[in-house]
């Protein structure tokens, strides 16, 4: 949709009523034993399984690629009683997208490309487009943008809905994921208008973080953007998906996000469709868990396989 | 397809039960009955009564009613520690509340799933809200118990303390009651409510287990009668009360003819305010903290939507969204928004009111939720298309029923906020700093949330204002409630001045408005051998009125100009020092009148409010706001000094006045009409009405605008006065002693004032 600047700037956030309501939120909501162990087979199914260090060699790549397409053992899978699952995509570098695509072939499994000068998006602008064109030939399915923050931060809203703009029409075919670096927009008012540019730009996800911010994904960030998506469905009848990454280590945490995704935005939002957590050791908490539910006995990280 | 495999469609919410077995096994370890908590024994009762749990109906325990013989007990056993308990050190005392603030935490979760059982509220309630509030009030008012000998030097402990606590917050309204009492070196009775007894049963034990001194802390199970016992006890100095208004009212008549201090912290029909810059979401879910906590069963309850017109329609879709994800069901569930209605009565009632609600015309949306078979549930409801004049819009419902209504500008907003009788809470939302601040001064209530609503803490006076009732619970405020005033006596009587008659017969009128006016009645009546005019009803109608036009104005004056018009009025007394010689006042008393009337011209700009310390990051400071339109009855000796006494405190903290002098010897008074004239006051904030007391007693202890009354002239208009207040819950402040009016006190302010606190949450 064309830029909508009333709309952008009547966009107000009162920070301490969204972390009143994010502090509470997760004590009023929890979810146990089996109820629990399907939250947590949901979250498997949207990890974007990530790997973003400047030490990723390919030996990695194939480590984290084979974890994506088993992600839970046979013996754990078959005593829950659920059907083979995969997480939601694989998250490289542009560098590993090529070996991750032949790596995934088959299995159904997209693989999603950080992009456009990752992390800080700073990179020549036509640079940061022709990385676009590359990660897309190389076959990634989902290309994962950062936001030029001074843009937000000099509330120069139109150039960053023309650079959002330009992502998406570089991207194709492929789904973009705009990344708002919400640790560095220094308000909720912020990330609530940058929130609603990308969307009216064309983005599929607006997702939290790069993981590289000094704050990343937070439960008050998510509830911000959730309740804009929320609000741009309403106006559009487009429904955008949300990814929280970075910081999201722990099986609690990711049944936080799935159960903030039912209470503000409904079901639709729990599935990897328009649903996605950004993170690379949350798996082997989650196996942890899912054993404890089977067994009634804490596991131990060394009893799972690396991803 | 495995469960788990079933459940992955839509991923619902399972049960996710709290525990139950410790609180039953507690139960269990009592067989199921009680008995009351008197002088460190636990003393059984003749006859029983059952507590049940609203969730399902089933019987939770049998409590004792407690009988008037066992009240009396209790008051013997109060006595006899009361000496005691005040002559242990501050440290003393400072270190029993501790322990109690200690062992509330180690018991924190039996505390809360008892008090769920007993009440029906969510779990997250009861182990996130009340439970912690309980200890941090325990351990504020620690503080207080240490501090008491050094900042209260002006004021004792007033003694014996009966507490008679509702329903809706068990625990938390006893240690608002018990805390500040305790710590201020009283002793008490506490009747938890009838339907909530258990968790106040469990606080006896801790009490017992930390070694309170036997007869400090007694706890009497019962009903309204066991209540009213406590009240019309003849050995309890003071009644704290928080509950309904209805009894509020019967309260403050039973205790008329006593000395007894009263606190009653009553209903309320707290507007919640929404303007058209706030954050809208944010703000559904400050309602959703305002009417769908604890059932809306709370007496600040946001309960009175008031949105800017334009962002109306889309507030209310946003609730009814929000609505339909409010979780209703078993209250120990620890993924439940909504508990159990308290009792079937309850239900009825709000059942009854929603009915009559939608019969007068309003629109009623109920959230698509499952309620619960067993047990009393009631679901999450939304009326618009709701008037002023609807009932629903007016009384307290106490339940979870929004009532919504719009406004179009930031005064309409005010009017509606104010267009009740009751003013306990308020609720602001807005993202523009000066309407927050300007809104929240305006608003009649002891409580303003901006940007949140149903915050509590130890450190903020909470009560209310108008038929919300009076005192505060909470903060420096809330202490006076446990306090005497040490009123200084008289040690040497001022010697009277001689009369000197004029040749010219002199006229004396009344003043209202400004101006002197002739009586209504055209009678006159002698005094000191001289006629003067005698007010009557229509007269004292006619002063009200002056004086509310007036206050409202006044009330706004910068501090600094109300300063300087007492100064201005100290300085033309002076001048007419003559004439008040001839009016028979002395030259000892006329010098201590300019002295005292200097003293209120400097502390008018001076009794600042606060900035509490709550532990979140919020603001929360205090205003000392006037008390409205005030009658005060002067004592009948010091004619001159104990009328401006009477007066200008009252005058310098913003009310207007409706000044009845001496009725022996009204002469001083009748010359300070000429003086008022004179010095800038503005038309009607001071009034004068001469007549003999008990003529006008009546009038103005009934006339409903009227918001407080002073009186200083015997124990029989002081009954008179403190019975008929009832009507509008007025405030009184009656001394029958003579005091030495020549020593001002911060007590004159403190009580010519109300106090409001108002919380800035605030973040970038």
């Amino acid at each position: 949709m064309p830029l909508d600047m009333d709309w952008v700037m009547s966009l107000t956030v009162n920070r301490s009523a969204v972390e009143r309501r994010a502090d509470t939120f997760t004590k009023r909501r929890t979810v146990k034993r089996e109820f629990q162990a399907a939250y947590l087979i949901r979250a498997i199914e949207c990890i974007d399984l990530t790997t973003l260090s400047g030490d990723d060699t390919p030996g990695n790549v194939h480590r984290l690629c084979a974890k994506a397409i088993n992600p839970l053992s046979t013996e754990t899978r078959e005593a829950l009683g659920i059907p083979k699952i995969h997480t939601g995509a694989v998250c490289v570098y542009h560098q590993y997208v090529a070996e991750a695509v032949r790596l995934l072939a088959g299995t159904g499994i997209p693989v999603a490309a950080v992009s456009t000068g990752f992390p800080a998006g700073l990179s020549p602008f036509k640079q940061r487009l022709e990385e676009i064109h590359q990660s897309v030939k190389d076959g990634a399915h989902e290309i994962d943008i950062v936001i030029t923050r001074a843009h937000v931060l000099r509330c120069d809203w139109q150039a960053l809905y023309e650079e959002m703009q330009a992502f998406r029409e570089a991207c194709g075919e492929a789904h973009v994921k705009a990344i708002l670096a919400t640790g560095e927009l220094g308000t909720l008012t912020n990330v609530a208008r940058a929130s609603a540019v990308c969307m009216m730009a064309g983005a599929d996800f607006i997702k939290t973080s790069t993981g590289k911010e000094p704050t990343n994904a937070t439960l008050p960030y998510a509830l911000v953007m959730a309740r804009l998506i929320r609000e741009y469905q309403e106006r559009t009848n487009i429904k955008i998906g949300f990814k929280p990454a970075g910081g999201i280590r722990t099986a609690k945490q990711a049944c936080e996000y799935l159960m903030l995704m039912k209470d503000e935005l409904g079901n639709d939002w729990l599935s990897p469709h328009l649903f996605r957590i950004g993170a690379s050791t949350l798996l082997a908490d989650i196996e942890r868990q899912l054993e404890h539910h089977l067994s009634g006995r804490y596991s131990a990280f060394n009893r799972h396989p690396m991803g | 397809m495995s469960k788990v495999a079933d459940l992955l469609e839509s991923l619902p919410y399972g049960p996710a039960p709290e525990d139950h077995k410790a609180a039953f096994a507690w139960l269990d370890a009592h067989n199921r009955t009680f008995g009351s908590y008197i002088n460190g024994e636990w003393v059984s009762a003749d006859k029983t009564f059952v507590s049940i749990n609203p969730a399902d109906g089933s019987e939770l325990a049998q409590i004792g009613q407690t009988s008037p013989e066992q009240i009396n007990q209790a008051v013997e056993a109060a006595t006899v520690a009361l000496p005691k308990w005040q002559a242990l050190s501050a440290q003393k005392r400072a270190e029993y509340l501790y322990a109690i603030a200690r062992q509330i935490q180690k018991h924190s979760r039996l505390f809360a799933v008892l008090e769920t059982l007993d009440n029906g509220k969510p779990i997250r309630e009861t182990r996130d809200i009340d439970i912690p509030l309980v200890a941090r009030h325990f351990y504020y008012h620690a503080g207080w118990a240490k501090l008491a000998d050094s900042e209260f030097s002006e004021y004792q402990p007033v003694g014996v303390c009966g507490q008679i606590i509702p329903w809706n917050f068990p625990l938390l309204m006893l240690c608002w009651k018990i805390a500040p009492a305790l710590a201020m070196g009283n002793v008490v009775i506490l009747k938890p409510a009838e339907f909530t007894s258990l968790t106040a049963l469990l606080f006896a034990e801790i009490c017992d287990q930390v070694g309170i001194p036997k007869g400090v802390v007694n706890i009497v199970t019962g009903d309204g009668e066991t209540g009213r016992a406590i009240v019309e006890h003849p050995g309890i100095h003071k009644i704290a009360f928080t509950g309904s208004t209805e009894v509020g009212r019967i309260i403050r008549k039973a205790t008329a003819n006593t000395d007894k201090k009263l606190s009653l912290e009553l209903g309320g029909k707290s507007p919640f305010i929404v303007f058209e810059d706030a954050d809208l979401d944010s703000a559904v879910e400050g309602l959703v903290d305002a009417i769908w906590f604890n059932q809306g069963q709370v007496c600040c309850a946001g309960s009175r939507l008031l949105v800017q017109e334009g962002v109306a329609e889309k507030l209310y879709a946003k609730i009814r969204a929000r609505m339909a994800t409010l979780r209703v069901g078993n209250p120990l569930d620890k993924a439940v928004d909504l508990g159990a209605i308290v009792d079937r009565t309850q239900l009825e009632r709000i059942t009854e009111l929603v009915e009559q609600g939608v019969s007068e015309g309003a629109s009623k949306y109920q959230a698509p939720c499952d309620l619960p078979t067993d047990g009393f549930y009631f679901p999450p409801t939304l009326l618009t298309d709701v008037e002023p004049a609807s009932t629903v819009a007016q009384v307290e419902i106490f339940g979870p029923v929004l009532v919504a209504m719009t406004f179009r500008t930031p005064a309409e907003a005010v009017a509606l906020a104010n267009n009740t009788v009751y003013g306990l809470a308020s609720s602001v939302w807005t993202q523009n700093l000066d309407i927050a601040h300007d809104i929240a001064a305006q608003i009649k209530a002891g409580t303003v949330w901006v940007n949140c609503t149903n915050q509590f803490d130890a450190s903020a006076g909470f009560g209310g204002y108008r038929e919300s009732g009076f005192g505060r619970e909470g903060g420096r405020e809330g202490l006076y409630e446990y306090l005497k005033w040490k009123a200084p006596k008289v040690t040497k009587s001022l010697p009277n001045g001689q009369v000197s008659s004029s040749d010219i017969d002199r006229t004396h009128k009344l003043y209202i408005g400004g101006k002197q006016a002739r009586p209504d009645g055209g009678y006159s009546f002698t005094a000191h051998g001289q006629e003067f005019a005698l007010a009557n009803r229509k007269d004292l109608r006619n002063a009200v009125e002056a004086a509310a036009t007036a206050q409202s104005g006044w009330e706004k004056t910068a501090a600094f100009t109300r300063s300087q018009i007492l100064y201005y009025i100290a300085e033309n007394l002076q001048a007419a020092e003559q004439q008040f010689g001839n009016a028979g006042v002395s030259a000892e008393e006329f010098e201590q009148a300019i002295s005292l009337t200097f003293h209120y011209a400097a502390t008018a700009d001076k009794h600042d409010g606060q900035v509490h310390q709550p532990p979140m990051r919020a603001m929360v400071y205090t205003r000392n706001e006037s008390l409205g339109v005030v009658a005060s009855f002067a004592p009948e000796s010091q004619p001159l000094l104990g009328f401006l006494a009477v007066t200008l405190p009252l005058i310098a903290m913003g009310n207007a006045v409706i000044a009845v002098p001496s009725a022996g010897n009204p002469l001083p008074a009748a010359e300070l009409m000429r003086v008022l004239e004179a010095s800038d006051v503005p038309a009607g904030v001071f009034n004068i009405l001469t007549a003999p007391h008990a003529d006008l007693e009546k009038t103005i202890a009934d006339h409903l605008g009227i918001d407080a009354v002073w009186h200083f002239s015997g124990a029989a208009g002081a009954e008179v006065i403190q019975s008929l207040s009832a009507g509008n819950l007025k405030q009184t402040w009656c001394i029958s002693d003579e005091v030495d009016f020549a020593q001002p006190s911060r007590e004159f302010l403190r009580r010519a004032t109300q106090v409001k606190n108002i919380w800035v949450p605030y973040g970038a």
